[in-house]
């Protein structure tokens, strides 16, 4: 449930992206002078930073931590 | 004459620490190239940030804004936030935990390991190269473009540093930066040079704010009043297909060699939960003002006949000639931060994957890999520096980055992904997958002019048809030999060859 739940807020991430809505509107000014086409992609941003930290504390890859305590030694150079 | 010497004495700081860097090193090729997989959290993101920000970023950025108005910063930008963390987070880490295991240094020695195959990490190694070094000409005339115009009397517009000495110049710092101090070095600097270009947007639009003599929301309305001038602040004349295509092209960031390199570089993997939250926030910071002063150049400038240096002439224009040499100095920073590391994993990928791999290491030393991988820097910075000189005026900044270096390495994701995550990938099928990137480059129309960009949109369109890779032909009656499940490969250590994460 966890896996889907979380699949769906990536796709829905993705899919926010093509804002058809503001294509062809300039306005309203956010701010006064952002143009919303801008002002929504700016929002966008944060809302992929959000994504990334929902995705870092509930779907971190499991293994990765054991592999780095079981390689505190750097290897020799691969040839 | 005060921001050339700002940001001489900025060059001059950079090539010194390259000096103390060197210093503090060791002769072998581990540290040279990954620092001996030592980086920090903090310095990881910075160094990361900056690998991927180029000229690009900044010069391209605003000079298509100017052209095609803010459309430029969601086909670009805000697609790059959701696709660059991403694939650190799925492709990054992976691969962090790969050359961390099997001591790889570069994607191509994984690439080998993976399929059991020379020819594999040769063809890469190729082909990343030929692709690698636009985007390296790109930083170096960035570097030429900015000194030639901060440098420009105001009255006569000559420039009292010539777009090829400024070249040279950009070309012989991060050389010497590179040469000496290695990644150690290469990092060091990043820490500087993000942080100055992460500040230069806000600054920038605060000063040329004060400036200019109407509002930002006067030259807005004044823009998207005129029917000429609408698309500017629209969308109208891009493509939702195009715009949506675009989402694609970050997928190149993960295959660029110096992306990759980094990810090995790191010393823990808890370095990349910070790195993947603060990276839209980063791209934010530098693309967003970059943009918008690009559309606001067109209505407070005008036409001007070189729109890559837009940002430029409205700091010339609007800001004190001491902060605009500052500002010149954060630019240069984005072009030099990411030229050091697209030098760098040049030089490494020749050194491991060429040199070591066909017995040179074993023949003259690791000491002597390193003078090698040195005089090869040298070598690879002067081609670009000389075609850097050929291409001028010829074609803008955001064309060749798009058409050479960002859509061939996006055409390779897929080897990545097959590699990582595809069990039953072979070899055959990645090099059927690479072998479609030349003729995917050189059959791509020339760019269109400045004229015929305003008119029109871009022509690029990359589809999910060119960066799939295409499956290996098969003849009915002799199919190819299926390689032995990867939990049984070895490799030429005696580890077990690496097997598709999970």
């Amino acid at each position: 449930m966890k896996k889907l739940l979380l699949f769906l807020l990536v796709a829905l991430v993705y899919a926010a992206h093509q804002d058809v809505w503001n294509w062809r509107r300039p306005g309203p000014m956010v701010f006064g002078f952002l143009p919303i086409g801008l002002a929504y992609h700016a929002a966008y941003s944060i809302a992929a930073a959000v994504m990334m930290a929902i995705l870092v504390r509930f779907a971190w890859p499991k293994g990765l931590a054991e592999r780095e305590a079981s390689s505190s030694q750097p290897p020799p150079p691969h040839s | 004459m005060i921001p050339v010497v700002v940001i001489l004495v900025y060059l001059a700081v950079i090539a010194v620490v390259g000096g103390v860097a060197w210093r503090r090193g060791r002769e072998n090729t581990e540290d040279f190239f990954l620092a001996s997989r030592s980086v920090g959290p903090i310095f990881f993101f910075l160094s990361i940030f900056a690998t991927n920000m180029t000229a690009f970023a900044i010069l391209g950025s605003s000079g298509q804004a100017y052209r095609q108005g803010i459309g430029i910063y969601g086909l670009m930008a805000s697609s790059s936030c959701f696709v660059i963390p991403l694939t650190l987070f799925f492709i990054g880490t992976r691969l962090w935990a790969i050359g961390k295991k099997f001591g790889h240094q570069t994607q191509v020695a994984f690439f080998r390991d993976r399929w059991e195959c020379n020819h594999i990490g040769t063809v890469i190694f190729a082909l990343s190269a030929a692709m690698l070094v636009p985007y390296m000409i790109i930083s170096i005339m960035g570097g030429g473009t900015v000194l030639a115009d901060i440098s420009a009397s105001p009255e006569t517009h000559q420039p009292i540093i010539p777009y090829a000495w400024g070249c040279a110049i950009v070309a012989v710092v991060v050389t010497l930066n590179v040469f000496l101090g290695g990644m150690r070095g290469t990092v060091w600097v990043n820490i500087l040079q993000t942080t100055l270009f992460l500040c230069f947007g806000a600054v920038a639009v605060a000063v040329i704010s004060h400036a200019l003599p109407l509002g930002f929301g006067d030259y807005m309305q004044k823009l998207a009043a005129d029917p000429k001038t609408r698309f500017l602040v629209t969308r109208d004349r891009m493509p939702p297909q195009t715009f949506w295509s675009y989402t694609l092209i970050p997928l190149s960031s993960i295959m660029f060699p110096h992306m990759a390199i980094m990810c090995f570089s790191a010393r823990r993997v808890s370095a990349f939960k910070q790195t993947v939250v603060a990276y839209p926030i980063a791209i934010m910071a530098i693309w967003l003002p970059c943009v918008f002063l690009g559309v606001l150049g067109f209505a407070a400038l005008g036409k001007i006949p070189d729109p890559d240096g837009v940002l430029l002439r409205m700091l010339q224009s609007y800001a004190p000639v001491w902060l605009a040499g500052l500002l010149g100095a954060g630019i240069i920073s984005a072009v030099m931060g990411s030229d050091a590391h697209q030098v760098l994993a040049l030089s490494t990928m020749f050194t491991r994957d060429v040199f070591a791999h066909y017995g040179g290491h074993e023949k003259f030393g690791e000491r002597r890999s390193v003078h090698f991988a040195r005089g090869f820097i040298v070598v690879v910075t002067i081609i670009a520096y000389l075609v850097a000189l050929a291409l001028k005026e010829k074609q803008g900044i955001f064309e060749i980055a798009i058409r050479y270096a960002f859509s061939g390495f996006a055409a390779m994701a897929p080897v990545m992904v097959a590699a990582l995550f595809w069990r039953r990938s072979t070899k055959w099928g990645a090099l059927a997958a690479t072998r479609e990137n030349p003729p995917l480059l050189l059959r791509r129309r020339p760019p269109p002019s400045l004229r015929q960009t305003l008119s029109r949109p871009p022509q690029f369109q990359p589809t999910i048809r060119h960066i799939s890779p295409r499956p290996t032909r098969r003849r009915p009656n002799r199919p190819p030999p299926l390689p032995p499940p990867p939990s049984r490969r070895k490799t030429s250590s005696g580890k077990s060859a690496t097997e598709p994460m999970r």
